[in-house]
């Protein structure tokens, strides 16, 4: 930086105070405009604003369009009003779809979360190998969904399943192998375990750095005042683990409730249809189907339950920041 | 971690845990956790080197263990697919949407954060909310405009959309960094006369690396674990990407070849596993960084 300014006049006859002036940076028309900050902070938000209104905004809109008219693939298609929506009411395949959802999400998540705080809680005990324990219990959030997938898809084979093996000739605790994935119940379970299996990860990772910042101080005045462990627990580490835990339900049951790579990897929505997720019904209907109109429907009829889900994470974060006592971002 | 370590050891000290109790309530409901979380890996594993014999045989094999290991399915999958096509793709994807995301990321957040102007929190709490919008509802309309742009079919169409989730994510995550770098130094720069564009470069971003590549890894991950947008745009066999290729193009007809399958998945799985590895308290905190902002 030095190199690139003019030295400041020096030498033997200094100019009085009074008529110096600042030196002249010779700026170029370009170093002038980036220098202006209206034209810095266009200049700054126009690739990321830009791909997100082109690539999602826009579409968001589209899709909503799309969802009032029949579109086929290859064919475009003219304004039906509610007519996707009045077939889907009646569709006995949909109204499953929106009952598995919700079970999957509900169930899911409240595995995911029981399970979860409690492994942070084993985690955030003074266990050796810690980082070592956290990078593999990271690794079913790592690899891809599809592959992990795969490898339930297997374990859940009606044949040859592992899972079975052990129940009925290690241990002997049944005499028949499970159909995990033929009848709709099992079906409905063992992808529920699956995705539980995967979400455990993140919720055990992000609780554990929640817990982490509570100040030890506190459970020591809790323990000289006689607590016990359970009082402990509800009346420290749930409350200041509250605010965190709210977003990161947010995203949990945000993604949960969108989910589409387990199901369709390991059942692609059977048998006979018991265990469609909305985006897998809407995929289903609207790709391999053609039916743009009618998948943008089933997509569309998602969006009540996120904006539940945004305003739920809005308040969740005003809260945290009050909390805090921050006065702005 | 050490004030965590002497808290414990007071507790320890007070409410008296015995080592009994700590095994039956610590260790040993943490080695279930480990090994439940970790058993699919193994058994993946462990069938990519099973032959045929084994695999289906569990009567006179144990089938916890491989008796003949054998390479024929990786051979399989390596020689006679377009595994190592896939692999190519699928690189070139994330690479290419990870960088084009940090580039506008970094600008978004610097935008956000620093140059502070009238509505930059509506903008932030805009991003955030477009995190909120999830895949499954925009592959749709998504697939019609990858269409008429004449895009369909192409890595273009995948590098182009999965910014969608890659911006957000780290445009929040970098607005979190950069707030944590003090004005004053840029206030130092500006009065030193340094352009806005010197200080980005030269004082806040080598201060921002480590938010740099935490959000790099954690957008290459993700555009690597992709799986709709690269189902629903591409149709031909040799731009898929490497999960969709291994579910749709290894899966044909009812006979499974599930000793394929699983090297797919094996192999799909080690390039992220051995990338996260190198990265993981990057990975961490940049996980954990975006859930506390």
């Amino acid at each position: 930086m030095s190199a690139s300014s003019p030295s400041a006049p020096r030498g033997q006859d200094l100019p009085p105070a009074t008529n110096w002036r600042r030196p002249q940076i010779n700026q170029g028309w370009l170093a002038r405009l980036l220098d202006s900050k209206t034209f810095l902070i266009i200049a700054c938000l126009t690739p990321a604003l830009g791909l997100l209104m082109v690539f999602l905004t826009y579409p968001l809109g589209l899709g909503i369009w799309l969802a009032f008219t029949d579109t086929h693939i290859g064919r475009g298609g003219v304004f039906v009003g509610f007519e996707n929506f009045e077939s889907l009411w009646y569709d006995w395949v949909f109204w499953g779809a929106v009952f598995y959802t919700v079970f999957y999400t509900t169930v899911a998540t409240v595995l995911k979360f029981g399970l979860g705080l409690w492994l942070a809680l084993l985690l955030n005990e003074n266990v050796p190998f810690k980082s070592l324990l956290r990078a593999i219990i990271l690794l079913p959030w790592i690899v891809p969904t599809v592959l992990s997938a795969i490898a339930f898809w297997w374990m859940f084979d009606a044949q040859f399943s592992i899972i079975s093996y052990i129940l009925v000739d290690v241990l002997g605790w049944r005499d028949t192998y499970i159909d995990f994935l033929g009848t709709p119940w099992h079906a409905r379970w063992s992808l529920v375990f699956a995705n539980v299996w995967r979400g455990i990860p993140f919720v055990a990772i992000s609780l554990l750095a929640g817990l982490q910042t509570i100040s030890p101080s506190l459970y020591e005045a809790a323990l000289l005042d006689g607590a016990s462990s359970w009082q402990r627990f509800t009346r420290i580490t749930a409350p200041l683990l509250m605010p965190i835990l709210a977003v990161v339900l947010t995203f949990s049951v945000l993604f949960t409730f969108t989910d589409f790579q387990l199901v369709y990897a390991i059942t692609r929505g059977g048998p006979i249809n018991s265990t469609h997720l909305m985006a897998t019904l809407a995929f289903q209907r609207g790709i391999p189907g053609g039916q743009l109109g009618e998948g943008a429907a089933i997509a569309v009829s998602m969006i009540p339950f996120l904006i539940l889900a945004t305003l739920f994470s809005y308040f969740a974060l005003a809260r945290r920041k009050w909390q805090q006592g921050e006065a702005n971002d | 971690m050490t004030k965590a370590a002497t808290a414990d050891d007071g507790s320890a000290l007070l409410s008296w845990q015995s080592r009994q109790r700590r095994v039956v309530t610590v260790y040993v409901p943490l080695l279930i956790f480990v090994f439940i979380l970790l058993f699919p890996f193994y058994w993946m594993t462990i069938t990519t080197f099973k032959p045929n014999a084994e695999l289906y045989d569990y009567k006179n094999f144990n089938p916890f263990w491989v008796a003949a290991p054998t390479l024929a399915n990786i051979k399989k999958l390596l020689f006679e697919t377009s595994y190592p096509h896939w692999l190519f793709t699928t690189m070139l994807v994330a690479v290419c949407s990870t960088v084009l995301s940090l580039v506008s990321s970094v600008l978004a957040a610097y935008a956000i954060q620093r140059l502070r102007f009238k509505g930059s929190a509506y903008v932030g709490l805009a991003i955030y909310i477009a995190y909120l919008v999830p895949p499954s509802i925009l592959f749709i309309p998504l697939a019609t405009m990858v269409f008429q742009l004449g895009l369909f079919d192409s890595p273009m169409a995948l590098i182009l959309t999965y910014p969608t989730f890659l911006i957000p994510f780290c445009t929040w995550l970098l607005i979190g960094y950069f707030k944590s770098i003090p004005y004053e130094l840029e206030e130092c720069a500006l009065i030193d006369g340094a352009t806005r564009l010197q200080i980005l470069r030269q004082i806040t971003l080598p201060l921002a690396v480590p938010g740099l590549i935490s959000a790099g890894i954690f957008s290459f991950t993700l555009s690597w674990n992709e799986f709709i947008y690269a189902l629903a745009f591409i149709s031909s066999s040799e731009n898929k990407t490497v999960p969709v290729a291994i579910l749709t193009e290894l899966v044909q007809g009812d006979v499974y070849q599930w000793g394929a399958l699983m090297a797919g998945s094996l192999l799909g799985s080690l390039p992220v596993a051995i990338f996260y590895s190198f990265f993981v308290d990057y990975y961490v905190s940049s996980l954990t960084g975006a859930v506390k902002e």
